[in-house]
């Protein structure tokens, strides 16, 4: 081969469009192997979405940090079995919102599982974001009850928001259910 | 070209000047009630004017920098699609009513204060809370800022609207910034950094001091958090002691480039020009009002009627 046929395929090698009749097999060959570089550099791309750890697909957004099933939640009075439930570490659950929604908000009563057994709750305070001039807390706070809603404990050691005082005289039904024995139990009202 | 030169020292006096009040812009304040055409050389000497001969004779009023601190929730949000003049303008005159009828002092994100509101359902009629405002921001009647305190170990927060009639009274116990802007990071942080007593006496100022600023540094808990704070560029926290991982992932999704974005801050913020205008609308009702009270409290208490 001469030097300036080898220059030639040389050029080819770089720049596909300079066709020779001694390069063309060569041509032919370096394209089929770029068509499947490109191609596998593709599914390698494809397959780079999942198996990097940063794009994987979790949600990214804040947590709405509401009440729904299996909730942990944080009993604040001082009933004994709520006390144990939350020394040892194991914070009820909740199980069941009693409204239509099945999401929990101020003053909504809840089944719990603690300690295996199942117990009725009222929330009195919230983590998720709240309207102006309600109190939002740092944890999801409950108040064991009985069913006929007086209280299991006789205090409550954190401030209880005070639109519960008019929410859980609403709730109440008279000769049924009273809620308003929870509310001669709270230390503070914020 | 006096205005262009007035809005040139207004942009740099917010550099330089950051919440320093001379004796100045409080002397200013008479002048407001007669005005009188200063001369060319006074508009140049500085900022604090409040009146300046344009070229054509007219008088232009310029309030003071520091206003833009002071009543941020006077800007109107800056989104184009929600602009409306006669809107904005009716807004600030509603506002300027409701100051007339209840005092909202200054504050900055990092003062203590204390907000007392009308309540139906305590025994009294009326709440009060203390806290330390962690988050200020809306604008126009819909302003609010965010109160956080830990009463018996449990933390609360609370979100007030500045301009609700159901607030009573506002009052600054202790008037201080920190040294960021939002401290959503109070809730991730150990409870003392948040405690305050709820028989906080407020505290006294001298009158058009600095406002001083509280260099702490907050110490957080360990992970996990509410947000990754690490991401965020805080000067107001202790090291994170986190693997360096953290700080390289960090590093990846940074966007240093934003703060280069011209048109990203067009967007974001209100021109200096146009803020300028506004201020200027509000300036001498606000002054007066602020007049009216410092009269009022010398006078003492018992002469209210």
């Amino acid at each position: 081969m001469t030097t300036s046929a080898s220059r030639r395929m040389l050029l080819s090698n770089f720049n596909p469009d300079t066709r020779s009749e001694v390069s063309s097999s060569f041509y032919q060959r370096t394209r089929t192997f770029k068509a499947i570089m490109a191609f596998s550099v593709q599914n390698f791309a494809r397959i780079m979405q999942f198996s990097v750890p940063f794009s994987r697909s979790f949600h990214q957004c804040q947590p709405l940090n509401q009440i729904q099933l299996l909730t942990r939640l944080r009993v604040v009075d001082n009933s004994p079995i709520g006390k144990e439930a939350m020394i040892e570490g194991r914070p009820p659950k909740c199980i069941h919102v009693y409204n239509p929604t099945r999401i929990g908000r101020i003053g909504d009563k809840v089944l719990v599982a603690i300690k295996g057994q199942k117990k009725k709750a009222v929330i009195v305070g919230l983590k998720q974001k709240q309207s102006p001039f309600i109190p939002k807390f740092d944890s999801n706070n409950i108040v064991l009850i009985e069913d006929n809603g007086s209280p299991i404990g006789t205090r409550i050691h954190v401030p209880v928001p005070s639109i519960l005082r008019k929410i859980l005289k609403e709730r109440s039904v008279a000769k049924k259910i009273d809620f308003t024995k929870l509310l001669s139990i709270c230390t503070k009202f914020v | 070209m006096l205005r262009s030169l007035v809005s040139q020292t207004f942009r740099q006096g917010l550099v330089h000047s950051f919440f320093r009040r001379n004796a100045a812009s409080l002397s200013e304040s008479v002048v407001v009630q007669n005005p009188v055409e200063t001369s060319e050389e006074a508009g140049e000497k500085s900022v604090s004017n409040q009146k300046n001969s344009d070229e054509s004779g007219t008088t232009v009023v310029v309030a003071p920098p520091e206003f833009r601190f002071m009543y941020p929730e006077f800007l109107p949000d800056p989104k184009m699609e929600r602009r409306n003049k006669l809107k904005e303008k009716l807004e600030r005159m509603d506002m300027l009513q409701r100051r007339s009828v209840i005092e909202i002092p200054e504050f900055y994100t990092g003062s203590i204060m204390a907000v007392t509101v009308a309540d139906s359902n305590s025994p009294n009629k009326f709440a009060r809370f203390v806290g330390i405002c962690i988050q200020r921001g809306g604008s126009g009647l819909r302003a609010w800022f965010i109160l956080r305190n830990v009463v018996d170990r449990q933390g609360v927060e609370i979100l007030y609207e500045m301009y609700c009639p159901l607030i009573q009274k506002i009052e600054v116990l202790r008037l201080e910034r920190r040294l960021d802007e939002s401290l959503l990071y109070l809730r991730d942080a150990l409870p003392e950094y948040s405690t305050f007593p709820f028989e906080m006496e407020p505290e006294r100022r001298l009158n058009n001091s600095v406002v001083p600023l509280n260099p702490i540094k907050v110490k957080l808990r360990p992970r996990p958090w509410l947000e990754r704070w690490e991401r965020q560029d805080l000067q107001g926290v202790q090291d994170l002691n986190l693997p360096q991982r953290f700080y390289d992932r960090a590093k990846e999704v940074a966007k240093p480039w934003e703060k280069y974005d011209l048109m990203l801050q067009y967007r974001k913020t209100i021109p200096a020009e146009e803020q300028e205008k506004i201020y200027a609308e509000v300036h001498s009702q606000l002054q007066q009002q602020d007049l009216k009270r410092k009269i009022r409290r010398r006078r003492g208490p018992n002469s209210e009627q």
